[in-house]
């Protein structure tokens, strides 16, 4: 993975420094908070319901075995022994002390991470598929491109104020775990003439209150233009997006006011004074950072494990979770291991100081010490051989860190919500619960199979409940928790909005209500092969209607 | 003493006036409005004395982008810091219309943002706010020096640039 | 269009601490605590008004941030909505790892 050398410990350290002199400013008083928190938000710094809430960058979700036990440690000495995986791969500590953060940074900068751009109207923390530079299906690893793109947008002296935050994904694999369709640009690798790198450009995806799909730009834009043309896109977006209302301000609205043919123009225009400039991409310098990322020292393996396979026989548990949790690997022997922070009836992606450390270890002992987290909120371990999946799974299992369910009802993605968030209208993480408890029985997990429950505690859709095959979304009915139930959504590469299917539930109504959903589906599959999504794109929503608001 | 000039790294007097659209220009250096420079073109190309253009955020250079090197100043302003429009407008000037006279930031400008500015190729900052004037006086700015992307200042150096990070 | 006045209902002041970023509420004795129960409670509008101007200098003192008045209930002498009943008392949810 990529090495920070001189230069980047440099920046960081400056970084801290800067923000050490923020904090001491705003402690003494000369910065009022007005003027402060922009600039504690450029590092990932919120005012959250409880306490400041600061969050941390995890490029692409790559982390070291050491970068995770700094992370156990930094929950046990700054924190009260527990952090939040978010769906944007970053890491959420909940209960830190302003005047402490300088310190806990300065810890972070020596295994090289930072807050740096987790939140404000920046260029944000840069994602990728979670499975990059091991899955079978990968044409193009999207990480050397997102480190550059991390590389070219820290601190971007023209775009660290811009109308609003911008998120940029990049994913190789022609299944996009990355939901580039949802993003301010989606970049989507693919091999063009020659099998030379480029990328599909989309522009001006995006979920929160007006979630949209983004529009293609560009079938296939060269490797080298790559940053010019990143570029091109946000000085448009820069001087053009809407600054007067701040749920008018994303690159999307721009999009869909002015029109996808007119951004088109205005961006190639831009692209065209830029291309082949000083921001040209050379291919040295794309091979100086995939080296970076080269595959650790894999062997050459029989494509199955007769190990694996005895042991699964003997052992109803380990081949249900090989099952759910294990992906197939491009090396043959080897496989990618999800696993799930989703224990039933625990807060979905949070992870105490303990389990870090269990991670950080077993990642040593089987992966070549790499883990990665998923917008999904599970953490991976992305190059495991298939002889010692057994032993992983008894360590795992130990520390609640196995469930066999990734992919399944129970693997549900939520925001903190109203437990944490100061922007919440309702909670999140007790619906999860009880959802997951609900379903908690393994075999009619199986029975329902692939199923995308996601949660929003306010229309903001941090828990992406608009691309959720069942999302609910947390509203306020005059002071009462209401949740509205969305179908049909989807964020891989056929992305869908979920529609609105009919009034909200409340608190005690609403896991009974996914149920219901669930048994409608149930019911009206072709088979057990036709999953949620696709049934419910088959016969639309009325169906599921009909049963929710039968009496109404 | 409320001009920063950022070569000399020391604020001095300001020789700029700044009439409002409906005044007389004064003598010597003065700095207009675009519209009053599309207005009043050809009288005020043909005056004898230094020329400025302001644009508060929003406004462009588009129209006049030909024009540009006829002004010694361009002063952009900052009605909140946060509005970063000008920083685009900066590069703009310098890159593509290579403007060669003064860039000037006004209004709202805060120490955590004068790095940006110089990159972008900002080299005057005329700020309001009292701390930001004592920490550039005092020379007590901590920032960022090291860099990752090009931008103005940097498209400068001598021997062109790759995209490239560099040491400050 | 006339406004028919709300009626009004109890307030207590609460803020977070500038420093550690904990919920705090303001005591008769002008004191930030974490407590919620030992909030002083305004049960007229001048006098919320008066604890609301007294908490603003806190602000300015670079004492606390962003107090606000919440309503509060005089019986149970804790908020009256989930969201601020949440504030003083914690998620609603375990602390991952507590017993
Ligand atoms: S969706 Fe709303 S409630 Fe949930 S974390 Fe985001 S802002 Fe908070």
């Amino acid at each position: 993975m990529y090495r920070y050398d001189e230069f980047d410990q440099s920046f960081v350290l400056e970084r801290v420094a800067e923000f050490r002199d923020q904090v001491a400013r705003r402690l003494s008083g000369e910065l009022t908070e007005d003027q402060f928190k922009p600039l504690r938000l450029m590092n990932g710094v919120y005012l959250q319901l409880h306490a400041y809430m600061l969050r941390i960058a995890i490029p692409y979700g790559v982390l070291s075995s050491r970068q995770m036990r700094k992370l156990a440690h930094i929950a046990r000495e700054y924190d009260k022994g527990y952090g939040h995986f978010t769906t944007r791969q970053n890491l959420q500590f909940n209960w830190v002390e302003l005047a402490r953060i300088p310190d806990l940074l300065a810890e972070l900068a020596e295994v090289e991470m930072h807050a740096l751009q987790t939140s404000g109207n920046c260029i944000r923390n840069v994602t990728a598929d979670h499975f990059a530079g091991a899955a079978a299906d990968e044409i193009v690893d999207p990480r050397p491109y997102a480190e550059i793109l991390r590389q070219w947008s820290a601190i971007h002296p023209e775009f660290t104020y811009l109308p609003r935050k911008f998120k940029i994904a990049v994913t190789g694999a022609p299944h996009d775990r990355a939901a580039v369709q949802v993003h301010d640009i989606g970049l989507h690798a693919v091999r063009g003439p020659g099998g030379k790198t480029g990328f599909a450009v989309y522009v001006g995806g995006g979920q929160g209150r007006t979630p949209l799909i983004a529009h293609k730009v560009r079938d296939y834009l060269p490797e080298e233009d790559l940053l010019a043309y990143c570029e091109a896109i946000l000085r448009v977006y820069n001087l053009e997006g809407r600054r007067d209302n701040k749920y008018k301000a994303r690159i999307k609205i721009l999009v869909h006011e002015k029109g996808k043919a007119e951004i088109a123009a205005a961006i190639e225009a831009e692209f065209a004074q830029l291309k082949g400039k000083t921001l040209n991409l050379p291919e040295a310098d794309v091979q100086a950072i995939s080296a970076y990322f080269a595959p650790p020292s894999l062997e050459q393996l029989a494509a199955t494990s007769a190990a694996l396979e005895t042991a699964k026989a003997a052992n109803k548990a380990l081949e249900r979770f090989v099952r759910h949790n294990v992906t197939a690997h491009r090396n043959a022997g080897y496989g990618v291991v999800t696993v799930s922070l989703k224990p039933i009836g625990e807060p979905p992606g949070d992870a105490t100081a303990a389990q870090m450390e269990v991670v950080a270890d077993v990642a040593e002992r089987f992966s070549h010490s790499e883990i990665r987290v998923s917008h999904e909120q599970n953490l991976v371990l992305p190059h495991v051989k298939l002889d010692e999946i057994p032993a992983l799974f008894a360590e795992l299992a130990k520390h609640n860190l196995a469930t066999p369910n990734a992919g399944l009802v129970t693997d549900i993605i939520a925001c903190p919500g109203l437990d944490y968030c100061a922007l919440a209208n309702a909670r999140s993480i007790p619906v999860a619960q009880r959802l997951s408890e609900r379903f908690a029985d393994i075999a009619r997990q199986e029975e329902i199979g692939d199923l995308k429950i996601k949660i929003s505690g306010c229309i903001n859709a941090c828990g992406h409940h608009h691309v959720g095959h069942i999302g609910l979304l947390g509203v306020d009915q005059k002071g009462k928790e209401l949740y509205q139930i969305t179908l049909g959504g989807s964020a891989d590469e056929h992305t869908s909005i979920g529609e609105i299917i009919g009034p909200g539930f409340p608190t005690d109504k609403v896991v009974d209500a996914v149920e219901a959903v669930i048994d409608v589906y149930l019911g009206l599959r072709k088979g057990p092969e036709e999953n949620f999504l696709d049934a419910y794109r088959r016969v639309g929503a009325e169906p599921f209607k009909a049963a929710l608001y039968a009496d109404a | 003493m409320t001009v920063y000039d950022v070569k000399r790294r020391a604020f001095g007097e300001d020789a700029w006036s700044f009439p409002a659209d409906d005044e007389a220009l004064p003598q010597g250096p003065a700095a207009i409005t675009k519209a009053r420079f599309l207005r009043d073109r050809e009288t005020l190309l043909a005056r004898n004395a230094p020329l400025g253009l302001v644009l508060v955020a929003g406004e462009t250079f588009d129209g006049i982008e030909n024009d540009l090197n006829r002004f010694d100043l361009i002063a952009l302003k900052f009605l909140r810091y946060a509005d970063g429009r000008p920083y685009s407008l900066a590069r703009l000037a310098r890159e593509r219309h290579g403007f060669k006279g003064k860039l000037r930031a006004i209004g709202d400008v805060l120490r955590d943002q004068i790095t940006l500015m110089l990159r972008a190729g900002f080299d005057a900052l005329q700020p309001t706010h009292e701390g930001t004037i004592a920490a550039l006086r005092d020379g007590k700015i901590v920032t960022v020096d090291h860099y990752f992307q090009p931008a103005t200042r940097e498209e400068r150096e001598e021997g062109g640039y790759a995209w490239r990070r560099r040491p400050a | 269009m006339s406004k028919a006045a709300k009626p009004f209902r109890p307030v207590a002041i609460t803020a977070n601490d500038l420093r550690s970023g904990i919920v705090v509420f303001r005591t008769e004795t002008g004191d930030w605590v974490k407590d919620a129960t030992r909030a002083e409670i305004a049960l007229d509008p001048a006098k919320a008004e008066t604890l609301l101007a007294a908490a603003k200098l806190d602000h300015d003192r670079n004492i606390v941030v962003e107090p606000v008045a919440v309503a509060f209930d005089p019986e149970s002498r804790l908020p009256v909505l989930l969201r601020e009943r949440i504030r003083a008392q914690g998620p609603t949810v375990a602390i991952p790892g507590s017993v």
